[in-house]
This record gives structure tokens, C-alpha cells and sequence, in this order.
């Protein structure tokens, strides 16, 4: 299968890939670019990457591979990840995490029937002083409540 | 704390919103060290940090000055700054806030750093999940460039300077200097075999200086207010304030800039208010979660780098995690053990093999499904961990898992016999 992008997101590939010193270190920043046109890193994304870097596809796999932000496959429209670190956990974070999977009917790891949200569970996310938190994409949520949990689903539910 | 209003440096303007934006900085005095800087022979610039006594605030503490002049003389190669905006140790969450409030603390520390030492090209590593400050920061970094405070003829003090912002994509180990500049590259976040150290053979191949985000966030008012008040504001061997983050269940969790030797049982009481619904206290892990777990009993310490070592412990990054008692200290390891499994790049056997041990095992007490001998077994890989491998995870990940069988063996003994739960 061949890979296509928007023409937007090619001009600021072409940009990235001649901005940096050497073009293999556009890679993480082209795979940001990817997932956010794509909402992941499609296979037929690898070889694309790999020749405007100059470099393998086995190369481009390894990184999409080693970080964690990069999805390998496609996740829900909303990506809910919650921190499971410590300072999170001694503020409750077993009991969001438990509540987020009963509200939306699955488990860490799993997307919802309707394609609307995956739940997964996330290291320390670097906002420890308003635990328990979570990222939904990019935004995160923080001083989580199981009620401000409902409220939240419920908008995204109603698309707002 | 004390009746005497402390000095701040870093925070004073952070409960104005338009501080983060460059009219509101330049309101408080921003962009005036950078203009004092230009304006002075570059060795002056180096004296004003090594007199402030300013040690790096990523977690090792090493003193800016002296490290700032590990660079080769010699100029024929282009040199690097590289920014560790990496920040992803948990308990710590200092860097975020300055990122967030303060951007132009950041920026301007940039370009006098850069300036001093001549290095025209500067790469700001940012954690990927940092979104929003990554986008707070790109503007402050387009407002200085229109602005003339970075870019070509800075200030028209003839120097060139860019600084380009770098996403990550989420893995601990980049926090690592050798392992960020991996990264940087394009590659696998490994840290790299020292020597040769970044000073020498960095980023791109070229010398590099990496430098925390808190302690470039200090320069501007080093050079605005002089060394020596800096210097003085701290302790004996670490000049300033220090962004002190409290999390857990307390009254008031938060990041307070204080003096470098504040009390942390002061910290805990005072400052964050004590423990919420009027639980009492267990421990606390004073500077991050690889920093050793001190007993209720033992926080009556200051924070300082010294006073921390000869309590067994680290003061790291400053980022105290709060812990109450009914806390199951056997749950609480099993969750950064599985952390450090996590996060283990895999290059080295000891830690890859290590990490994954320590969380299987702490793991099975937990489920109570230990058996006798487990505890000696831990502590038995960590003796294999400790000093053997490229980077300082292993360590990292042994030190929490000595301490916290060190101070709370009994719970550990108490889980394997009776196969649960009794804090
Ligand atoms: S100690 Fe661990 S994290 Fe560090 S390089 Fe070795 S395997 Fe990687
Ligand atoms: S432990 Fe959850 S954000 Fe740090």
C-alpha cells in the first residue's frame, strides 16, 4: 500500500528534513507529523520516512518502536492516558484508572467498540503536584475526580 | 517559613499571566541581564556564574561554572548547547511550571549562556507530552527572535545565535545527557559509553554543554543582580533558590521556590501545609523517585546537597513525594520498580535483566505469592545492578529498592509470610 499525506503536511516534512544537520534527526519530529495527520504511524509510513532521511526502514521501525508516544496502530479519537506513577497512585490513581475502564466499558490497552476512545495507562507525566492526571491526545487533565471524569466523557461523547 | 520574606528568583512573577508573554517580561526586567551580558568581556560573564555558585538543577548538581568550562578552548569546531527540557523523573515537575509561566527566564538564560561560551546553535529538548509548553515556548522563542534577542546580530553585539525546539516522543531514559543527545540525532534515546564526554564529542559530533532548564532559567538574574547576591540567597555550596515540588496527599501540593537549605520537615508541615484529613506521615522520598525513602522520623533535615548525603539519601531534584501512613510500602516499590523495568533502554544486561527481576519479584510479594528468601534475592540484584553499566538507571532503580526494604523490612517480611496486606 502506498503512503500519502496532505500537502501541507509533505511541505512541513521537506522543511523538518532540511532544517536539521544531518537528515535522519528529523525522524522523531517527521513521526510526530505522521500521527498527528494519521492519529498513528501506519507500516507504510516506515519505508516513506526512511528514504526522505536517507537512512533503513529498519532504522525508522526501531525509533517509531522505542518511543512510547508513537502509536504503532490505530488508536481511538480520544486517547485517554492515565499516569499510574507513584505520586499519582498515592492520590487515588487505581481508583481513576478502574473508574475510567467501568465508564467506558474497557480495559487499559483496549479502543471502545465505536472508535471514539482507547484507554491506556502512562509513566509520570510531570505533573505530579495535581495528581491524579491523565492526557486526553495532547491536553492534559489534571486533579481528576471520578466526577470530573463523567463530565469530561460526556462532552467528548456530545463532540463539544 | 521564617517571619523574613525570601527572595525569589525564579517565581516572582509567576501569578502574572502576561509574564510568560515578552511585553510582560520586558516589564519585569527581562532581556537586562542579556544586555548587560553583551556589554561585558565573556570571561566576566563565566566569573558572574562561578561567583553565584549556581549548581545544576537536573538532579546531579554539578557546578554550572566548572562545567561550562569543560568546552575546549579551541573554537575551530562549532559547539552546542543542548537544553534538557527532558524533565520525567517521577515526583518532579519544576521545569513544566517554568516552561509554562516563564519561557523568557528560559530563553534569555539561553542567549547570555550562549553568548558567553560562543556557541551559535542551541537545541532545546522537550518531553513530547510537554504539548502546551512546547507551544508557549515557541512563541516566546518568536517573540525574542522579532525582538532582536536572538537570531543574527543579537542586540547588534555582532553574535549570532538559533535555537531550535526539539520534540521528544516519551521515554524516561532521554533525560540522560548522552542518551538526549542520541535522540537529538534522530536515534534510539541510548545513552552513550563517557569518554568521550559531550564536552568533547556531542551532539551532532560536535562539543556540547547540556544544561537543565531550571538552571539556565537562573542566569538572567545572575548576571542582572551579580553573582555574589545569588550566591547568598543559598547555602555554602550551592548558590540561589531551589524549585522544591511537593506531591502526595498534602494540604497543598506545589512547586515553592526556597532557599537551598530548607528544612524538609518544614517543607512537609509548613510549606505544603501537612497531610490532608489529618493523616499522619510515613516517609517521604525527598528528591525523586530513585532518590532512598526516609522514614517519618528522618526528615528533619535541610535540602541541601551535603546535609541530604549524610542522611543515605539524594536531594535530586527536589521533588518530595509525600507519603501517609497506610501506605503499603511492598505496593508502593512495586510501582516504580515497574517504572524502572519500563524505562531500562536495554543496552546493558545488568539493568535490563536487573530491572525486570526487581519488578517481577517485588511484584509477586505484592500479589502475595512471595516466597521466603525474596528480599535477600532483591537485594541481591541490586548488588549486581549498582556501578556495572552505562548510565546511572540501574542505579537509579537499586537505590529505592535498598532503601525501601532498608527502612520497611518488616512489611516486606510481613507480605511474604502471610501472603497480604498489613501497612
Ligand atoms: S543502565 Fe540501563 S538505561 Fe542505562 S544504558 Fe544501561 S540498559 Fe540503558
Ligand atoms: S506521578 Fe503522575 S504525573 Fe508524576
Amino acid at each position: 500500500m502506498s503512503f500519502s499525506l496532505t500537502e501541507a503536511a509533505r511541505a512541513e516534512l521537506d522543511r523538518l528534513f532540511a532544517g536539521y544537520p544531518n537528515r535522519a534527526a528529523a525522524i522523531l519530529p517527521a513521526l510526530h507529523v505522521v500521527q498527528r495527520e494519521k492519529g498513528y504511524v501506519p507500516d507504510e509510513a516506515i519505508p516513506f520516512l526512511a528514504e526522505l532521511a536517507g537512512t533503513s526502514p529498519a532504522d525508522v521501525e526501531g525509533i517509531a518502536t522505542f518511543y512510547t508516544m508513537y502509536n504503532r496502530g490505530p488508536v481511538g479519537r480520544y486517547h485517554l492516558q492515565v499516569c499510574r506513577n507513584l505520586s499519582c497512585s498515592l492520590m487515588g490513581a487505581e481508583h481513576i484508572i478502574a473508574h475510567v475502564s467501568g465508564k467506558l466499558g474497557i480495559r487499559p490497552g483496549e479502543t471502545t467498540p465505536d472508535g471514539m476512545f482507547t484507554l491506556s495507562m502512562a509513566e509520570c507525566l510531570g505533573s505530579c503536584g495535581t495528581a491524579p492526571v491523565m492526557m486526553v491526545n495532547d491536553e492534559y487533565h489534571e486533579n481528576l475526580t471520578p466526577e470530573s471524569i463523567d463530565a469530561l466523557i460526556e462532552r467528548l461523547r456530545a463532540g463539544e | 517559613m521564617s517571619g523574613r520574606r525570601m527572595e525569589t528568583v525564579l517565581t516572582t512573577h509567576f501569578a502574572d499571566e502576561g509574564f510568560r508573554r515578552l511585553e510582560g517580561y520586558l516589564g519585569k526586567a527581562g532581556y537586562e541581564g542579556l544586555r548587560k551580558a553583551v556589554a561585558m568581556p565573556r570571561e566576566a560573564i563565566v566569573d558572574e556564574v562561578k561567583k553565584a555558585n549556581l549548581r545544576g538543577r537536573g538532579g546531579a548538581g554539578f557546578p554550572a561554572g566548572v562545567k561550562w568550562g569543560f568546552l575546549p578552548k579551541d573554537l575551530s569546531r562549532p559547539r552546542v548547547l543542548v537544553v534538557n527540557a527532558d524533565e520525567g523523573e517521577p515526583g518532579t515537575f519544576k521545569d513544566r511550571l517554568i516552561l509554562s509561566r516563564g519561557p523568557h527566564l528560559l530563553v534569555e538564560g539561553i542567549a547570555i549562556t550562549c553568548f558567553a561560551l560562543q556557541i551559535h546553535e542551541a537545541w532545546i529538548y522537550i518531553r513530547g507530552e510537554y504539548a502546551r509548553e512546547a507551544r508557549i515556548l515557541e512563541e516566546a522563542l518568536s517573540e525574542a527572535r522579532a525582538a532582536g534577542f536572538l537570531g543574527k546580530d543579537l542586540l547588534g553585539s555582532g553574535f549570532d545565535l538559533e535555537v531550535v525546539l526539539h520534540r521528544g516522543a516519551g521515554a524516561y531514559i532521554c533525560g540522560e545527557e548522552t542518551s538526549t543527545i542520541n535522540s537529538l540525532e534522530g536515534k534510539r534515546g541510548w545513552p552513550r559509553l563517557k569518554p568521550p564526554f559531550p564536552a568533547a564529542v556531542g551532539a551532532f559530533g560536535r562539543p556540547t554543554l547540556v544544561n537543565n532548564v531550571e538552571t539556565l532559567a537562573n542566569v538572567p538574574w545572575i548576571l542582572r543582580n551579580g553573582g555574589e547576591r545569588f550566591a547568598a540567597l543559598g547555602c555554602e555550596k550551592n548558590g540561589g533558590t531551589r524549585l522544591v515540588g511537593v506531591s502526595g496527599p498534602v494540604v497543598r501540593p506545589g512547586i515553592y521556590e526556597l532557599p537551598a537549605n530548607a528544612n524538609l520537615r518544614s517543607v512537609v508541615y509548613d510549606v505544603a501545609g501537612g497531610l490532608r484529613d489529618g493523616k499522619a506521615l510515613k516517609a517521604v522520598i525527598p528528591g525523586g523517585s530513585s532518590t532512598p525513602v526516609l522514614r517519618a522520623d528522618e526528615i528533619d533535615v535541610t535540602l541541601d546537597i551535603e546535609s541530604m548525603a549524610a542522611k543515605g539519601t539524594m536531594a535530586g531534584t527536589c521533588g518530595v513525594i509525600v507519603i501517609p501512613e497506610g501506605t503499603c510500602m511492598v505496593r508502593a516499590l512495586s510501582v516504580l520498580m515497574n517504572f524502572y523495568a519500563h524505562e531500562s533502554c536495554g543496552q546493558c544486561s545488568p539493568c535490563r535483566e536487573g530491572t525486570g527481576w526487581l519488578a517481577r519479584i517485588v511484584g509477586r510479594i505484592e500479589a502475595g505469592e512471595g516466597k521466603p528468601g525474596d528480599v535477600e534475592l532483591i537485594l541481591d540484584v541490586c548488588d549486581n545492578m549498582s556501578g556495572r553499566t552505562i548510565c546511572a538507571l540501574a542505579d537509579a532503580a537499586a537505590m529505592p529498592a535498598q532503601s525501601f526494604i532498608g527502612k520497611f523490612r518488616g512489611e516486606f517480611d510481613r507480605h511474604i509470610a502471610e501472603g497480604k496486606c498489613r501497612p
